[in-house]
């Protein structure tokens, strides 16, 4: 399991790599390894306001539909405009080329529900199914 | 196989059209008349035929071999329910004619055939009253959605919320949220039911309804169903029943009995109207006496003198739901089937599909993982995780299935389940085909540590072999070009 060691994670893996006031925000390799090859992306718009562990986007799979939701609340300030003509760059990158938005953080506090690299490979670890 | 287009021969004809006896004057204006003919295959009536007749021997049905195709019921469709929907007086009948004045006396046979099928599905789900306007199972879904709002807005209540399970079939929150709700997400519990202290947790003044399905999409019958329902009553939100896996408890549980307040059932699945490309489909809603008030109009009412006519009557009905009265021939099969087989029937159809899906996870359970292994009902899941540690999918398996001219099960889904395959054998399959089956699946777990290619290239045996999924799904092109 290829999990990158200094990003946040959710439950739901997403993770969340901190900017200073920004966080860039994509989804695991966990999550692109389930879905299985992504082929279309639905980006938010610049601007939204996203709340944290609300959907805020949703991937498209040839196995399933699957929503995104956002690791923290704040502001889209930048989208990666690269997943809508090569959505397969969630899979074959998912912590660098494949990034999904960047927002401005509007609370700090926020990031104590998130996990880091080592809990949330022992959160993998433990979901058998 | 080549297209009909790529069959054109310029100037090949298949009919020929009679010459006009009356003068043909073409008065359609120029900006509405097309500037080249259209681009139609030019080709004989022989040709026409020996294609589609082609086509229709690629096509895999139920008719030709095994379909066990988990939460679909595709049980075997009777004929001589097929010969009943042929029949003239039937076939031959206007809708609207009910609707005319002293037009009602003329549809006497199909009016009642609407009434005793709202009255036997009444009988069969523990409801008080049926609508059978909605065409097919989701529209099922939405009706029941509308009644619940209609519900909570007659009680001066708008409330936000429908609770659905992660296990659900994805049509519920997708009903939920074009009724306008949000939709409140409760996971699975290691027993493979919904869990319920977090239903517990979620549950709130907010919620309008909670979606289930029982047994849910795992085969499995919750027994704390009627917690639930009475947990979610106390806090005033609705039970609703998917009828999707009523196959089965037909005859042993009635939804109303547990606890569920509205019910949608699936015509063309527990009843064995055709499923499918044979369809359409028909997706009847029962409801609670207190419910009985919001379903669609026109309603079926039986007069004191025994005849049947509409009934528009309902001022707080949520109105029209479809055009007349729903998907009338596949009413009247399910209808026929109900009436043939009987009380005795209809329990021995439940008692089977639970006996034949028992009998295939006790014995696939040797060669596959099954995440949730306890008595099933009608369906199970097994996870290919054992043999993706080879590389081997649960596509690769279904592919396999297919050379071995078995159709595939439902795979990935439900998403609770890694590389999932949820099977349903349904009540109408022989031994004889259930062993085949598992003979296919062992044969299948074996290949994935011996010759794992022989997986990986299936199939083999279909005029196109594996399908590029990720180009099909971006780069959609269904039109054809002359070349």
């Amino acid at each position: 399991m290829d999990i990158a060691e200094g990003l946040l994670y959710t439950k739901e893996h997403e993770w969340v790599k901190i900017e200073g006031s920004c966080a860039r925000i994509g989804i695991t390799s966990y999550a692109q390894e389930l879905l299985g090859d992504i082929t279309f992306i639905e980006l938010p718009k610049i601007s939204s306001e996203l709340e944290q562990f609300k959907p805020f986007s949703s991937v498209e799979s040839v196995k399933a539909a699957s929503d995104i939701y956002a690791p923290l609340s704040g502001k889209v300030v930048e989208i990666n405009n690269l997943l809508e003509s090569q959505p397969e760059l969630l899979n074959k990158s998912c912590y660098f080329k494949g990034w999904i938005a960047v927002i401005e953080v509007k609370n700090e506090q926020e990031k104590s529900a998130l996990m880091d690299a080592e809990s949330y490979k022992n959160y993998t670890k433990e979901l058998k199914h | 196989m080549r297209l009909i287009f790529d069959k054109s021969v310029e100037g090949r004809k298949g009919l020929k059209i009679s010459d006009s006896d009356v003068s043909v004057q073409a008065n359609l204006p120029k900006k509405y008349q097309r500037d080249n003919p259209p681009n139609l295959p030019q080709v004989s009536e022989l040709d026409v035929v020996r294609h589609y007749s082609n086509l229709s021997a690629m096509n895999f049905s139920v008719d030709a071999n095994f379909y066990p195709l988990g939460s679909c019921t595709m049980k075997y469709n009777p004929k001589f329910t097929e010969m009943i929907a042929n029949m003239a007086g039937f076939t031959d009948l206007h809708p609207l004619l009910p609707q005319l004045l002293g037009g009602g006396m003329l549809a006497q046979g199909s009016l009642e055939v609407i009434y005793k099928t709202e009255r036997l599905l009444s009988e069969i789900t523990g409801m008080s009253s049926f609508t059978t306007h909605p065409l097919a199972g989701a529209h099922g879904e939405l009706t029941g959605v509308m009644i619940i709002a209609a519900y909570h807005k007659h009680a001066g209540n708008r409330r936000k919320y429908i609770i659905v399970p992660d296990s659900s079939h994805g049509t519920n929150p997708a009903s939920a949220a074009i009724a306008g709700y949000e939709v409140i997400v409760v996971s699975t519990g290691k027993d493979g039911c919904m869990d319920i202290d977090e239903f517990k947790n979620r549950l709130n003044d907010q919620v309008a309804g909670v979606m289930l399905t029982c047994p849910n999409t795992l085969g499995i019958f919750n027994p704390r169903i009627k917690e639930i329902a009475d947990l979610a009553h106390r806090s005033g939100a609705l039970m609703y029943y998917d009828g999707a896996n009523l196959n089965a408890i037909i005859g042993k549980a009635r939804p109303g009995d547990l606890g569920f307040d509205i019910v949608h059932l699936n015509l063309h699945k527990s009843f064995a109207a055709p499923h499918g490309g044979g369809g359409p489909g028909s997706g009847p809603v029962g409801v609670k006496e207190g419910l009985v008030k919001f379903l669609p109009i026109p309603r079926i009412a039986k007069r004191n003198d025994g005849t049947f006519a509409l009934d528009y009557n309902y001022p707080d009905s949520i109105g029209y739901i479809a055009s007349f009265y729903g998907n009338f021939s596949v009413i009247l099969k399910a209808y026929a089937y109900m009436v043939y087989l009987g009380k005795s029937g209809l329990i021995d159809v439940s008692e089977k599909a639970v006996l034949n899906a028992n009998y295939l996870r006790s014995s696939l359970k040797k060669y596959f993982d099954i995440p949730y292994d306890r008595i099933c009902m009608h369906e199970f899941v097994i996870s290919v995780s054992k043999q993706k540690q080879k590389g081997i999918s649960a596509l690769d398996i279904a592919k396999y299935l297919i050379d071995n001219k078995i159709h595939p099960p439902t795979v990935y889904f439900p998403l609770i389940v890694k590389e999932a395959m949820m099977i349903e054998p349904a009540e109408t399959e022989s031994k004889e085909t259930l062993d085949d089956f598992i003979r296919v699946m062992k044969d299948a777990a074996e290949l994935s540590s011996k010759s794992p290619e022989i997986l990986r290239c299936a199939p083999v045996s279909t005029p196109v072999g594996r399908l590029d999924e990720v180009k099909a799904a971006k780069d959609l092109n269904l039109r054809w070009h002359k070349r």
